[in-house]
């Protein structure tokens, strides 16, 4: 016996007002860890400070809704770049490596997003010094898919799979073209893990995704490109009307290949040469002159999301949910200073058998740091349960994956805190037992 | 000598400003191992008494000496120290912590002895009582005779050279009375106890070889 036993005896007399007062505290944390998971895993998922590439180059607009489509594949593509910008800028001789990618069409199982690239995708590495690892092999054919590990789980795939998609997203329009599943890329924490990515040319393959060739003509104009005769005149034959259900009954196989005119990108993933990252400024300056499109160094573009919306989110969420830990202690204040009148005689008794002032002074600040520390101790299991419902629907609605069972440093701090408030709180009782008088407390 | 009290003096103000005395005690002793019966009538001071004696309440002026230790003179951490170590106290109500067990009753005295707390002896001491099959019930699960009993252990548990009861077979039935009283005063007689007893009954008070009237010796 000691005086945390004697502490938990007396919380176990008062068991129903301890456990709500407990249960207060435990559903401020539980919404403190919750928010903290939660945060951490979208401030690790878009603070991420370097990746295999220098640029993002895509159509004039929001930069950082082009890193949010690139990259992060949360929002839906502006306007698409001609392919033949890409051939130019591969060209350039600052570019080592320049590689095109299409998004825009999701899986038809499971939703999610489609990327269509190259293999030198591939070659990147997906953060400093981490290359891609695949069980099986990268795109090589047309028809060829390499899936992220969470698309994978979730959708029951491996090597072998096939799959569809729909197109723009749209649930009920199905491309009739099938990618075969030729490689698995292991976890790597970031949207390439819920990405299936294909074989470029097999997504521009797709039937529906050929542009218009008078659409493709205005669209390299606009570029400032060269459009030989012969193929306005073929954009004129093409505007003759066509046999009724040509489509019909069609194979992938069938289709002619598409003009490197009529190909679009929606973005364009650039590593400039060079270690010192000049050359990636240079360029950007370069190509942001121009009025074509645009050029984006991801890194500050994301810090500034963060800096400006998702920390002044996170700093009003931990306000609030320190406000509902606060309102929980007053409760747990209240709770114990409206039980002193009742232990007036217990505290009496102890001090007759001998306990010190300070003791017993101890003993409810004990029980204040108890209740505290349980309470903190279950809502940290509560949180990360809430975050385990929550993060399917999360997942579903915004793309970003979550780890129930991530941990944030700052959930440790939690705890000192936690005894730190249940210190503060169990001091006025406390300081009332100090104070008893023993010969009038026995005589109640 | 196991217990003198020496021109002991206590008074209690009144809310008017006046004083009421309670206790003008010029001289009183107590041999070691001696068991005295105190008999007062209600309001007579007798638990004041205790109190002072115990260090729970401190006197106006006099001194205590127990196991020749002024009592008065040391401060108070001492003297709950003092109190732990050397006084046994048994209540009318017994005082039992009704969220505690019988076992943790017992082991609750030797916790604030500053000694540690000896499983072993307060299971023996309740087997003693005659308990040792409701170690681990509860006061309220236990009779009125079983919770004094338990409190008899209690005052025990730290080898006290003191035991102060105050009216402990106030609150128990007449069959039960003989049983607490003869219990307690073997238990003082076999670990050589000195025993203060004050009680307001008569017949308690003529099982003792020594009775004294508290009127007699406090002067008020």
């Amino acid at each position: 016996m000691n005086l945390v036993t004697i502490a938990l005896k007396s919380i176990k007399q008062r068991f129903l007002s301890s456990s709500l007062t407990a249960l207060s505290v435990s559903l401020g944390v539980m919404l403190m860890v919750a928010v903290l998971v939660i945060n951490g895993v979208v401030t690790d998922l878009f603070s991420q400070q370097s990746f295999g590439f220098n640029l993002v180059v895509g159509p004039k607009g929001s930069d950082l809704s082009l890193a949010l489509s690139a990259i992060y594949r949360l929002e839906r593509s502006g306007e698409p770049l001609p392919y033949l910008y890409y051939k130019e800028l591969q060209q350039h001789p600052a570019v080592e490596k320049a590689v095109p990618i299409t998004i825009g069409d999701l899986t038809e199982q499971g939703g999610f997003p489609i990327v269509g690239t190259n293999s030198e995708f591939f070659e990147m590495d997906y953060s400093y010094k981490k290359p891609f690892r695949v069980r099986g092999s990268f795109l090589k054919t047309p028809w060829d898919a390499v899936i992220g590990s969470r698309v994978a789980a979730v959708n029951g795939w491996d090597i072998g799979s096939e799959f569809k998609l729909t197109h723009g997203g749209v649930k009920d329009h199905v491309h009739e073209e099938k990618f075969r599943v030729v490689g698995v890329l292991a976890p790597t924490g970031t949207p390439n893990d819920r990405t299936a990515f294909v074989s470029i040319a097999g997504f521009w393959g797709i039937s529906e995704h050929e542009k218009p060739l008078q659409e493709a003509i205005n669209r390299l104009e606009k570029f400032r490109y060269t459009v030989p005769q012969s193929l306005r005149d073929q954009a004129e034959k093409e505007k003759q009307p066509k046999k009724a259900d040509a489509h019909a009954g069609h194979n992938h196989a069938d289709h002619a290949e598409l003009l490197d005119e009529q190909k679009e990108v929606t973005a364009i993933f650039v590593r400039t040469k060079g270690d010192t990252g000049f050359a990636a400024i240079r360029l950007a300056g370069e190509i942001n002159e121009d009025v074509r499109a645009m050029a984006i160094n991801p890194v500050p573009v994301m810090n500034r999301l963060m800096s400006l919306i998702v920390d002044n989110i996170k700093l009003m969420l931990l306000v609030l949910t320190s406000l509902i830990v606060a309102v929980s202690a007053v409760s747990i204040f209240v709770s114990i200073y409206n039980s002193m009148a009742d232990r007036r005689h217990e505290i009496g008794i102890m001090r007759a058998l001998g306990a010190r002032r300070e003791t017993v002074f101890t003993i409810i600040l004990a029980e204040s740091a108890l209740l505290c520390l349980g309470g903190g101790v279950i809502g940290l299991l509560l949180g990360h349960g809430m975050v385990a419902v929550a993060s399917p629907i999360i997942e579903s609605r915004s793309g970003i994956l979550i780890n129930p069972l991530a941990f944030e440093p700052m959930e440790l701090i939690l705890f000192p805190v936690l005894l730190v408030v249940g210190s503060l709180i169990g001091f006025l009782p406390g300081l009332a037992a100090y104070r008893t008088d023993v010969a009038a407390a026995l005589s109640e | 000598m196991s217990l003198v009290l020496d021109n002991l003096k206590k008074s209690y103000r009144e809310p008017g400003g006046g004083t009421i005395p309670v206790l003008n005690v010029a001289r009183f002793e107590l041999k070691t191992a001696e068991q005295v019966a105190l008999i007062g009538s209600s309001g007579g001071g007798k638990t004041t008494l205790l109190n002072v004696i115990a260090g729970i309440t401190a006197p106006d002026s006099g001194r205590v000496v127990i196991d020749n230790i002024d009592v008065t003179g040391l401060n108070e951490p001492s003297r709950d120290r003092f109190r732990a170590l050397k006084i046994g106290f048994v209540f009318q109500t017994f005082n039992l912590l009704p969220a505690f067990t019988a076992l943790e009753n017992v082991l609750l005295g030797m916790c604030f002895s500053g000694k540690g707390v000896d499983s072993h002896r307060a299971t023996d001491l309740l087997k003693r009582v005659g308990l040792g099959h409701r170690l681990s019930h509860r006061p309220p699960q236990l009779s009125v005779g079983e919770q004094q009993r338990v409190a008899v252990a209690r005052a025990l548990a730290n080898h006290p050279s003191l035991l102060l009861a105050d009216e402990p077979t106030a609150s128990v039935d007449v069959a039960n009375q003989n049983t607490i009283l003869d219990l307690i005063r073997d238990a003082c007689k076999e670990n050589n106890v000195s025993l203060l007893l004050v009680t307001h009954a008569p017949d308690v008070a003529a099982r003792f070889g020594r009775i004294e009237k508290l009127s007699d010796f406090n002067r008020l």
